[in-house]
């Protein structure tokens, strides 16, 4: 194991920055034994690249266009084998604050050899930072869900999302091509994302843009009930009594669209 | 030496007579005292306005003279000390106050001693409207002030310093040069944002300064980050704020450029029409960048505060979304600077072409001007 070079994937959207955290790892190489597999300009060419080399350490950069540092190390968890990831970061005093608070590893930019040396010689006895940690840091919503199929990782954009139903252990994600499941809680997922889903039932959230409208229905037991009508497509679903109030809500919010759309 | 602690020092400011928004001010001013005026003198509500019009016909020839003459002198009297000034003022308005009313009196009969009391009165509007524009200047002076703390702090963003280091870092060993001149342009650029900004600069320092600011930003960003200047049209030696153009580049990059994968353009479009100087800047719009816009507005009022101390009404800053682009659009008088800074006279400093050495012409005259509020800044260390 320990002649075993570490294999190291650089992710950053500055090619300087890249760079220069290349010059450094050779700079290490005489220390201990490693080897670079690869650059990326971002969260999500880093996973792509991961589906086809391995690495044991990706060096990340935090603020990236597409996909952020921050998500990117959420989505890597999912691969079967998940690198180390150590962030890097040339300024950003919240994100800092809480690495420091919730025991995650990171380097700040302009980093020096010997900072570097010393995280790398870490990273053997090291474990992936569990994803409940990673929640806990200051971060956006996600732009995209990711769940595992056949050992790879598949990134759902977050947009495409018509609806999250959770069905037992699991939440099925809707999108209008298919559907994929997710092992995440479903509250938490509201939180995430409150301005883009809105909750119908205890065990549904449903995409404000993908409701075409609602319907009444008469249930089994004599009760009425509201359906929630979906574009793109067929099935539909319930809205609970509690939740019957973003009925009128989102049709206000839809009418108000429509004259807007209407001058 | 500066006075260490100036906000106690009751500051007396003329005013510079041939701004639109100065003569609004004193003919807003002064018909509304002559509307109170006329109110106290008045027995009757209804006699008011009579009362009024018999007022004006006195007041009204008295100020558009004056203000006709302040407009003329305005150059000499901006060249004066500001009590010279104040006082040169004051006879102005005592010489024309006496010239109305001969003219006046040899229509109307007037009792003895009118004209003294024609004349105490003016004098203390006079007083009255020099005390408002000395408190003014001083309500809007802190935004000058604060335009450095805000250059060091948020302005520069310490993401761009700490950024900007690091991508030299990666330049030093394989291209030693280029890392220099980038070193060199850092240190222009900061060189401006520690000195004291208070006064008018010509635009094409600021230009220059601009130039030098998104050649790093180029470094870091390279392809992504593409510039076109339109400036045929722009007058080089037009005087305006310093930083004025700066902190707008630098959201331009962080909240148009940074956020995208794909190469994005920033466009600088400055030129010259019926004698106001208009500076457009354009950058792409990103709708969801998940950026914190709190520095972006914290920029903009700052830039419009100092223009409006600058040039009040004179001036213009507006932003806004157009075509999937975002706008900002400054409108601010022409006024040439007297005497022509090196800088500006030098094209290959306007044009920001560098010599081999990384060297531009400007860095060195630039250093001239810092160099004495640097020292300023030393003497007032131990006090502080």
């Amino acid at each position: 194991m320990a002649d075993e070079p570490l294999r190291v994937l650089i992710v950053d959207d500055e090619a300087p920055a890249r760079r220069r955290l290349r010059e450094l790892l050779s700079d290490c190489a005489g220390a201990m034994p490693l080897t670079c597999v690869g650059e990326a300009a971002n969260g999500r060419e880093a996973l792509e690249l991961l589906h086809a080399v391995s690495a044991d350490l990706v060096l990340t950069d935090i603020q990236m266009p597409e996909m952020g540092g921050i998500e990117f190390a959420r989505h890597v968890l999912k691969l079967p084998q998940p690198p180390v990831v150590i962030f890097t970061t040339a300024h950003d005093e919240h994100a800092v604050e809480a690495f420091e608070v919730n025991a995650v590893d990171f380097l700040v930019k302009p980093v020096r050899v010997q900072r570097l040396l010393l995280a790398l010689e870490k990273v053997p006895r090291l474990r992936p930072v569990s994803a409940t940690r990673l929640e806990a840091l200051p971060s956006t919503a996600r732009r995209f869900l990711s769940v595992t199929e056949r050992s790879r990782v598949v990134l759902v954009p977050a947009e495409e999302i018509l609806y999250l139903k959770a069905e037992l252990k699991y939440i099925t994600i809707r999108t209008a091509e298919r559907e994929y499941l997710l092992e995440e809680s479903l509250t938490k997922l509201e939180e995430e994302f409150g301005s883009r889903l809105v909750r119908v039932h205890r065990n549904c959230l449903v995409a404000r843009d993908a409701i075409r409208g609602f319907e009444r229905r008469a249930g089994g037991e004599g009760d009425a009930h509201w359906e929630v009508l979906l574009k793109g497509v067929p099935e539909t679903l319930p809205v609970s009594r509690r939740q019957q109030s973003i009925v009128r809500e989102i049709g206000r919010e839809n009418r108000r669209r429509g004259e807007g759309a209407a001058q | 030496m500066q006075p260490i602690i100036r906000q106690n020092v009751i500051t007396l400011e003329l005013p510079n007579f041939r701004n639109l928004g100065t003569i609004l001010r004193i003919v807003l001013a002064v018909n509304a005292m002559t509307a109170v005026a006329a109110l106290v003198k008045a027995p009757q509500l209804d006699l008011w306005t009579a009362h009024w019009l018999d007022l004006t016909a006195v007041v009204e020839p008295h100020l558009i003279a004056v203000l006709a003459v302040l407009y003329a002198l305005a150059p000499w009297l901006g060249r004066q000390s500001s009590s010279t000034g104040a006082l040169a003022v004051a006879a102005i308005v005592v010489a024309i106050g006496l010239g109305v009313h001969t003219l006046v009196a040899r229509e109307v009969p007037e009792p003895p001693l009118a004209v003294l009391r024609h004349l105490l009165i003016a004098l203390s509007v006079y007083a009255t409207l020099l005390a408002y524009f000395g408190l003014r200047a001083k309500a809007l002076s802190p935004a000058i002030a604060e335009s450095r703390l805000q250059a060091l702090q948020a302005r520069i963003r310490p993401h761009f310093l700490f950024n900007s280091l690091n991508a030299v870092l990666s330049l030093i060993r394989s291209e030693p040069r280029r890392a220099e001149g980038a070193l060199l342009d850092m240190a222009d650029l900061f060189r401006v944002l520690m000195r004291d900004n208070r006064d008018l600069v010509p635009l094409a320092d600021e230009i220059e300064l601009c130039r030098q600011y998104l050649g790093l930003e180029k470094l870091r960003l390279s392809d992504r980050l593409s510039v076109e200047w339109h400036l045929k049209n722009m007058p080089g030696d037009a005087l305006v704020p310093p930083l004025m153009l700066q902190p707008l580049l630098e959201n331009a990059v962080y909240h148009g450029i940074e956020p995208s994968s794909t190469p994005g353009v920033v466009s600088i479009n400055i030129f010259l029409k019926g004698g106001d100087v208009h500076a457009i800047l354009r950058n792409p719009y990103q709708a969801e960048g998940g950026r914190h816009h709190a520095g972006n507005k914290m920029a903009l009022a700052n830039i419009r505060e100092r223009l409006k101390l600058h040039f009040d009404a004179e001036s213009s800053l507006e932003s806004r979304v157009r075509d999937a682009a975002y706008e900002v659009h400054i409108r601010i008088p022409y006024r040439a600077a007297k005497v022509t800074s090196a800088r500006a006279l030098e094209p290959s400093a306007a044009a920001g072409r560098r010599n081999p050495d990384g060297e531009t012409p400007a860095a060195r005259s630039r250093l001239d001007v810092a160099a004495p509020a640097l020292l300023d800044r030393r003497q007032e260390v131990p006090h502080g």
